[in-house]
């Protein structure tokens, strides 16, 4: 019955677009400014049509309905509610079924929304946001379908893998298929703008609101992704170059440098072609991350919803985005003549981009090289930290000190910007690194050049800070917000490197361990039923004799029934300026327990400011909607 | 008609990284290791637990076959495996076992050895494990058969049973 409902309600939105797209190439010819109604129409049931199968798939989770085999596999009735409905996008399937909703949604909004432009650009980018949920739809009917049949009907499902468990993957997904499905209303609309010949400011102001929505949208998601791998892997540290967190890097680094040259574009009327460039590279990077991710292709930990087959399929789809842009792009394409003084806002800018587009390639580099090499040598390597380290961290510095420096300048010309404070500040950040040197008395060359110019970025935003308030530039708010939060974040990155302590060591109940000032104490050990899973929880005592502190701190190890499957749960305590992060693990036959320490400066402010990241594009957003 | 060789470039970049991605995905990429017999393994220098000096694939062009056998003490599997490792030792002549002792602390893998009998004619530390991984191993209890052309005759994932352990005997005879 729900597959029924579910199948005809995607065949519906398979439909509307057909009829969108015959509609909107109808409505082209005619030459006025009006959108016939029934396009809006046909939107709005599109829309409706999406949404309802989706909640339809949800139902089936939330009455562990085991008649779809979607549900068999990755749901049981012993599971809390809330992960009952977090695992309708937990999987291959419900995941595609949330992105064909958000590409619809974004299709229905960017119609709506943008009203004030041009008819000719807004109908050309429904037809290619169409022909895409046409591809994804096709993609689900053929080969992903969420509301198959499975009979005769089981009686209990498999279950959700238990690591998957936890609040923060259950928005993570959402949050990241925001942001990166997101990016297909804009990868339409550079496709419209060359066709319609809307270019200009007027296009620059038609995608700005979206390229921040998503840009957010996957900052936050990132953030949310990277919390969730240190509260759950139990690794203690939050960021992998894991070739999967770098799928979901690639696009952020293109929307970046997307996000900042759509306001040259905007301001100057100039860096059209690559604005539309990364436009279209943008979508084009997520959906080869989906390809990554979801192919199998990579091996990586977190490769949870992977099937060769799949990637035939997206990879077909993949081919014919990359081939028709270019086509399209290489048939529109003309020249332009930038002329851009040396000292201007706009210059600063594009060195921006540049620093974007360098990111951008190393990571991609890194992550594909070792499926070139298996695939051509068939030698297997993989590639870590150790590079991105090494390539990227150095340039960190130029690019910090840029971020300060550039945003002093004004727009077309700035002659006359003064440097005193700018100078003074600088100056500043050199003695607060000197202190963090005496207060650690720890050194590395690399690190300290890190300190000194995030702490240099840090300081001259407060001054900007003061500044834009005190002459109430309230466009400026956004753009401060955004730069202290990524000054915070590679600072306390860089303490947390710099500065962690990690110990490994085996204990047994009633013994002690001391390390450094710190003292850990094995208490006892308790066990406990919960609903799906049973844990063993650990009772430690850890006395800082620096600080005269006594805290409690439990790990758990937990045994999870359906499937079968051992998480260690790390116990994590967040202070302001540090975390102490504690996990055990079984040391089979034996009465020991394998016991990894960790104390990691600042940990809690990686996170804030990430978000701090995240909330300059949403104030952007705000004062935006205010403007109107 | 002019030919714009940027344009040419981009293209068969495209082609290039579509046509990868597509060998990679015919591409069966699961770590998989049973497939090894008939290979040659690859050259290794351990030092043994016991004293300093170093065990290497010299050590085993000597014998006419090595039993290469991964353990380590934490390993409850390998105890069940011991007695099958010890009976091929007081047995066979022909047959020299090395153990290679797998992530392990090298006081636990002596009082492992000294509790159960030692079956090894050389044992062999791999603390970090990294060896092992060379020799195409994903967990223990593993063991390769190799002859005295260091290839690779057996392989034997998970505890020795009955059967492997008359499949060793028939195969060195």
């Amino acid at each position: 019955m729900l597959s029924n409902i579910g199948v005809i309600l995607v065949f519906l939105i398979l439909a509307s677009s057909f009829l969108i797209i015959y509609n909107a190439y109808l409505d082209i010819k005619i030459k006025d400014q009006i959108v016939k109604k029934i396009i809006y129409n046909l939107s709005l049931f599109q829309i409706t049509f999406t949404i309802l199968s989706f909640f339809a798939l949800i139902i089936g989770f939330i009455n562990s309905d085991f008649s779809l085999i979607n549900v068999y596999e990755n749901s049981h009735t012993a599971k809390p509610l809330f992960y009952k409905i977090a695992g309708t996008w937990g999987n291959h399937e419900g995941s595609l079924l949330l992105w064909i909703n958000i590409l619809v949604l974004f299709s229905f909004l960017f119609l709506v929304f943008n009203f004030k432009h041009n008819k000719k650009f807004r109908l050309y980018t429904l037809i290619f946001q169409n022909i895409l949920i046409i591809g994804f739809v096709i993609f689900l009917l053929l080969n992903s379908n969420p509301f198959s049949l499975i009979y005769p009907v089981p009686l209990e499902g498999l279950g959700l893998n238990p690591i998957l468990q936890d609040p923060a993957l259950a928005i993570h997904p959402p949050l990241l298929y925001i942001g990166f499905v997101g990016c297909s209303i804009y990868f339409s609309a550079a496709m419209a703008s060359m066709f319609s010949e809307y270019k200009g400011k007027e296009f620059a102001l038609s995608i700005k609101s979206w390229i921040q929505i998503s840009w957010c949208f996957q900052t936050l998601g990132i953030t949310v992704g990277s919390i969730w791998a240190y509260y759950e892997l139990g690794w203690g540290g939050f960021w992998f170059w894991d070739p999967v967190e770098n799928a979901s890097l690639l696009p952020w680094f293109a929307i970046t440098a997307l996000m900042h040259s759509v306001m040259v574009l905007e301001k100057r009327n100039t860096l059209y072609a690559w604005v539309i460039i990364l436009c279209l590279l943008t979508f084009i990077l997520s959906v080869t991350g989906t390809f990554l991710v979801r192919s199998g292709i990579l091996n990586s930990v977190h490769t949870f919803a992977s099937d060769p087959s799949r990637g035939i399929y997206i990879l077909l789809f993949l081919g014919m985005m990359i081939f028709t842009s270019l086509i399209i792009f290489f048939k529109k394409y003309k020249k332009e003549s930038y002329n851009f003084n040396l000292k201007t806002r706009e210059t600063f800018i594009l060195v921006n981009n540049w620093f974007m587009i360098f990111f951008l390639v190393t990571v991609l580099v890194g992550t594909l090289y070792p499926i070139f090499l298996d695939v051509i040598a068939d030698v297997k390597i993989s590639v870590g930290p150790p590079f991105y380290n090494i390539v990227i961290i150095p340039l960190v510095v130029p690019f910090l000190f840029l971020m300060t420096v550039g945003p002093q300048f004004k727009w077309i010309n700035s002659q006359n910007v003064k440097f005193y404070k700018t100078t003074f500040i600088f100056f500043g950040a050199v003695i607060i690194n000197l202190f963090i040197y005496y207060f650690f008395e720890n050194y590395s060359v690399l690190t300290n050049l890190i300190f000194i110019v995030a702490i240099f970025l840090i300081l001259h935003c407060f001054l900007d800070a003061k500044q834009s308030i005190y002459k109430n530039k309230k466009f400026e708010y956004p753009r401060i917000i955004s730069h202290l939060g990524f000054g915070l974040l590679v600072l306390c990155i860089g303490i947390n490197h710099q500065y962690s302590l990690e110990v490994d060591f085996n204990l047994k109940i009633g013994e002690n361990k001391k390390i450094n000032n710190y003292e850990i104490y094995f208490e006892n050990i308790k066990t406990e039923q919960n609903k799906n899973y049973q844990s063993v929880i650990g009772n430690f005592k850890l006395t800082d004799f620096k600080r005269n502190i006594v805290q409690y701190l439990d790990p758990e190890i937990r045994i999870y029934s359906d499937p079968e499957t051992l998480t260690y749960e790390a116990a994590i305590k967040s202070k302001i300026t540090s975390d102490f992060y504690l996990t055990m693990s079984n040391v089979s036959r034996s009465e020991y327990y394998n016991i990894k320490f960790q104390n990691k400066p600042f940990m809690i402010w990686i996170w804030i400011s990430a978000f701090m990241i995240a909330l300059g594009g949403f104030v952007q957003l705000m004062l935006k909607k205010n403007e109107n | 008609m002019k030919i714009n060789i940027s344009k040419i470039i981009i293209f068969s970049f495209v082609v290039f990284f579509l046509s990868i991605f597509w060998l990679g995905l015919k591409k069966d990429n699961n770590y998989d290791t049973k497939n090894i017999i008939g290979n040659k393994i690859s050259n290794f220098q351990l030092p043994s637990i016991y004293n300093n000096k170093f065990i290497s694939e010299e050590t085993l062009k000597e014998n006419k076959f090595t039993l290469i056998n991964f353990f380590a003490s934490w390993c409850a599997p390998c105890r069940a495996e011991h007695q099958y490792l010890l009976n091929l030792s007081n047995k066979n002549n022909d047959i020299k076992i090395l153990g290679i002792n797998f992530k392990d602390k090298k006081n636990n893998a002596i009082g492992f050895l000294n509790e159960l009998g030692n079956p090894y004619d050389f044992v062999a530390g791999d603390t970090e494990g990294k060896a092992s991984i060379l020799f195409g191993i994903y967990g223990i209890p593993e063991s390769i058969l190799v002859n005295s052309e260091l290839v690779i005759i057996k392989k034997i994932i998970g505890p020795i049973n009955p059967k492997q352990y008359e499949e060793i005997l028939q195969l060195i005879q």
